[in-house]
């Protein structure tokens, strides 16, 4: 029941955001920036939560995000396709979106990346266990299409930084 | 679920975002306050209608404020309201002493100035949950001490 909470929450965000900036773009990056600063607190309660052990692959992160870590929040279970052939990017499809329930995108708004606040969630996330990634939505139920789809990209491994001087 | 963590999050999130975005002074902050509220009351009238499908027809205002503070809250916060006082004129006291949303900041007199950005989406939360219930209502919250 609470599930209604977070997505009525959410869309009276988005929708105070639409009013507060005039074009979709700045939404997107505003609700990305949010869900990177919410995801860098997620990921803590997560691993208290979770006690899974560190991850040795990308292959085996992407399993932990759609098996444990999306059905712990969000309640869905997506599943994990189209693996790239250096094993460095891969979708997670999501049949239904729980961010969208009741909700319909007006014709004015067809730029606007409605749950983008879960691509800011992820890199923030991923970026507090030293994995720097991209996550970018490539098809939105919202939009028309059949599923949402979420690709995701390894980037590089964050190197803890030594400030200059201390070796 | 988990779900409490995510929601707490955003919430928190939100209240940070929209005093962001707005500049210092007096007048920006109830502005970012009233923003809050309204954000709260729309979502306040989309769940009480969710909640109050099947529900029977409440008898009186009394009882819809037990309801406010039994399952509603319930629902939303996961505990119910510790203390109801009313002066049976139509003004209404609701009591949390472990609000959830301040739970995660330090008790103490450090915060206390900054709680009240914290309530006002409960607030819109409780007055829209009312006026779907066809009750007109102005909601106040005050915080004594933390985290109630």
């Amino acid at each position: 029941m609470s599930s209604e909470l977070f997505t009525l929450t959410y869309g009276a965000l988005v929708t105070q955001l639409c009013k507060d900036y005039e074009n979709d773009e700045d939404v997107n990056k505003q609700l990305d920036k949010m869900g990177y600063n919410i995801g860098v607190r997620l990921i803590e309660d997560f691993l208290a939560r979770s006690n899974v052990g560190r991850c040795h692959d990308f292959r085996e992160t992407a399993d932990v995000i759609a098996k444990v870590a999306f059905k712990m929040y969000l309640g869905i279970t997506p599943s994990i396709t189209n693996w790239s052939p250096a094993g460095d990017e891969f979708s997670l499809i999501l049949e239904n979106n729980p961010l969208v329930d009741f909700v319909e995108l007006p014709d004015n708004h067809s730029s606007l990346i409605y749950s983008n606040l879960l691509c800011g969630v992820l890199r923030g996330a991923l970026e507090m266990v030293q994995m720097a990634v991209e996550a970018k939505f490539v098809q939105d139920t919202l939009k028309g299409d059949g599923v949402t789809e979420i690709r995701m990209r390894f980037i590089r491994r964050i190197e803890d930084n030594l400030p200059a001087g201390e070796e | 679920m988990a779900d409490e963590a995510l929601f707490l999050l955003l919430h928190n999130e939100m209240v940070s975002g929209v005093y962001k975005s707005a500049e210092q002074g007096e007048v920006e902050n109830g502005r970012c306050i009233t923003k809050l509220e309204n954000m709260g009351f729309r979502v306040g009238q989309g769940l009480i209608e969710r909640f109050t499908k099947d529900t029977a027809r409440f008898k009186d205002e009394l009882d819809i404020m037990k309801f406010i503070c039994k399952d509603f809250w319930t629902t939303v916060f996961k505990k119910q309201i510790d203390n109801l006082r009313t002066n049976h004129q139509g003004i209404y006291v609701l009591q949390d002493n472990k609000f959830r949303l301040l739970t995660q900041m330090s008790a103490g007199k450090q915060y206390l100035e900054h709680a009240s950005k914290y309530l006002a989406f409960t607030c819109g939360l409780i007055r829209g949950g009312l006026s779907n219930l066809g009750i007109k209502s102005i909601v106040t919250a005050e915080v004594s001490s933390m985290p109630a």
